[in-house]
This record gives C-alpha cells, structure tokens and sequence, in this order.
C-alpha cells in the first residue's frame, strides 16, 4: 500500500526539519560563546537537505504509470551539518578574561535575527508534514472501511 | 459464471489507487520544501486515467516477456512531469508550499469522492446479492 509511503516521507520531513531546528537552536544557545583564537571559536552550523530517490531504496518499484527511473520519491534527508564561514566579529575588549594578547576577544558569525527566522521557517515546515501525516491517516481509516455499509 | 470485479467496479478503484499515488508525489514536494535544487513534480492524471481505461477495456498493452519494449510514450504522458515555477529561487527549489499544500487538500477531497463511489458500488454489489 504506498499510502503508507506517505508516512515515511512525512517522517523524514519532520526529521530533516527538527534537525534544522536543533542547529538553530545550537547557534543560538551560543550565539555569545567567546573565544581567545579564531580557531576555537564557535561557527554557526547549517544543515545540508538533499532529496532522496525512490530508484535509491528499491530499484524495482513499479507502480500504476510510473517506470522504476522516475520514481515519486522517498522524502527528504539531511547530508550532513557544514559550519558557516562568515567572518567572525573581532572585538576589542581588554578586560575581558579571554583577550588575546592584543585585547581582542572573538564573538561567533551567528546571526541571530537570521537564526530566528531560521526558527519559525523550520518550525512552520514541521507543522505542515504533521498535517500531511494527518491527512495520510484519514486518507487509510477511510480505505478500512471500504465495503461497510 | 465468474464474477468480474474489473467490470463490477469500472475505473474507481484505478481512480482511487491514481489518488494515493499523487498524495504520495505531492508529500514529497512539501518534504523537499527547503531541499536546495529540488524540482517540484506532479503526476499526468489524464493520462493515467487513461492507461486505467485502457485496462478495463481489455484494449491495452500487456508485458508478457522481459524483453518486450515499454509502449507507453516518454515525455508528455508518461506519469510523474516537472512543475513550471511561478517564480524563480535562489537555490534552484521550485516548490511552492502554498500551492502544494492546496493541491494536497484538493486531492484528499477528490479521493474521498472516489471512495465514495467506490463504496457504494460494493453497497450496490451486496444489495444485489442480499435481494432485499
């Protein structure tokens, strides 16, 4: 039954999606982690989505129309978490305890307006797979009750 | 006398089955709102009603051999096709959430509808049995 498909692309959409939300989350959470070194400092991270193919999973699904090649897909998958590299803000403070010898101390790239919006993007994509689950699974009840008067 | 459920049901259960299977394309498209590049795709309804006709007419095209070739047209008619954007992104991605989500709703509604009609051919099926 591909109704059942649809379960797991929603599933791999809400996945996708609240790992999106957990690097936001990260980013923002350290949006004011300072450092003494460029090298130590904390970079915002973003999470990579791909697509993946359905010809990747099972090669020899053929269902009503479709040849296995142009299969309908099997959702979304996250191909890995790269650290942004904008430039870090350098900031002149002295009597700061982790001031390099110059007096400088180094703040995260994370922007955080950015991250916000970030937030309510990823969240509001969330929602919309839960919806679609729903959906999916009145979509089954009702085919459970084929043939019942 | 055998019992034809092909004949019976007509073309709602290919209907039906169409149905789940664009849900099923359509889910992805808003799985993949955010994917960077991903094009949006749709299924030819048309046409596959139309191989489904084909079928219950007895008038289409059969696989008996591997090493038969596939009848059906590439291109225009062949199942899944790419959605024309209404505008162009930044990252190649051309789902539009709204549109997708409105199409999914609408395709919900007219598998209901097919199930409907679905359901009340069994209803018919077993009147005609019952005689009451």
């Amino acid at each position: 039954m591909s109704l059942g498909n649809i379960f797991d692309i929603a599933g791999s959409g809400m996945t996708a999606q609240s790992l999106r939300l957990n690097t936001t989350a990260s980013n923002i959470a350290n949006a004011d982690t300072v450092s003494s070194s460029t090298d130590t400092t904390y970079r915002a991270r973003k999470p990579v989505f791909a697509a993946i193919q359905q010809s990747m999973l099972n090669p020899d699904t053929q269902g009503l129309g479709f040849s296995s090649s142009q299969g309908s897909g099997a959702g979304v998958r996250v191909e890995g978490v790269v650290e942004s590299n904008a430039e870090l803000q350098m900031r002149y403070q002295p009597d700061h305890p982790a001031a390099n010898e110059d007096g400088y101390v180094f703040y995260p790239n994370v922007n955080v307006v950015e991250e916000m919006a970030d937030m309510m993007s990823s969240s509001r994509s969330f929602q919309m797979n839960v919806d679609i689950m729903n959906t999916a699974k009145s979509m089954m009840q009702r085919i459970l009750t084929l043939g019942q008067q | 006398m055998a019992i034809s459920f092909d004949k019976a049901l007509g073309v709602h259960q290919y209907a039906l089955e169409a149905r789940v299977k664009r849900a099923e394309v359509l889910a992805n498209n808003l799985a993949n709102a955010d994917t960077p590049g991903f094009k949006a795709r749709d299924v030819d309804f048309q046409a596959m009603m139309q191989r489904a006709e084909q079928t219950v007419s007895g008038f289409g095209m059969t696989k008996t051999n591997e090493a038969h070739m596939d009848t059906t047209p590439v291109g225009s008619d062949s199942g899944l096709l790419y959605r024309t954007p209404y505008q162009p992104s930044v990252d190649g991605n051309t789902v539009d959430t709204q549109q997708e989500q409105a199409r999914f709703m609408r395709n919900a509604m007219d598998y209901q509808a097919s199930f409907q009609f679905l359901s009340s051919k069994f209803a018919g099926l077993t009147k005609a049995i019952k005689g009451d």
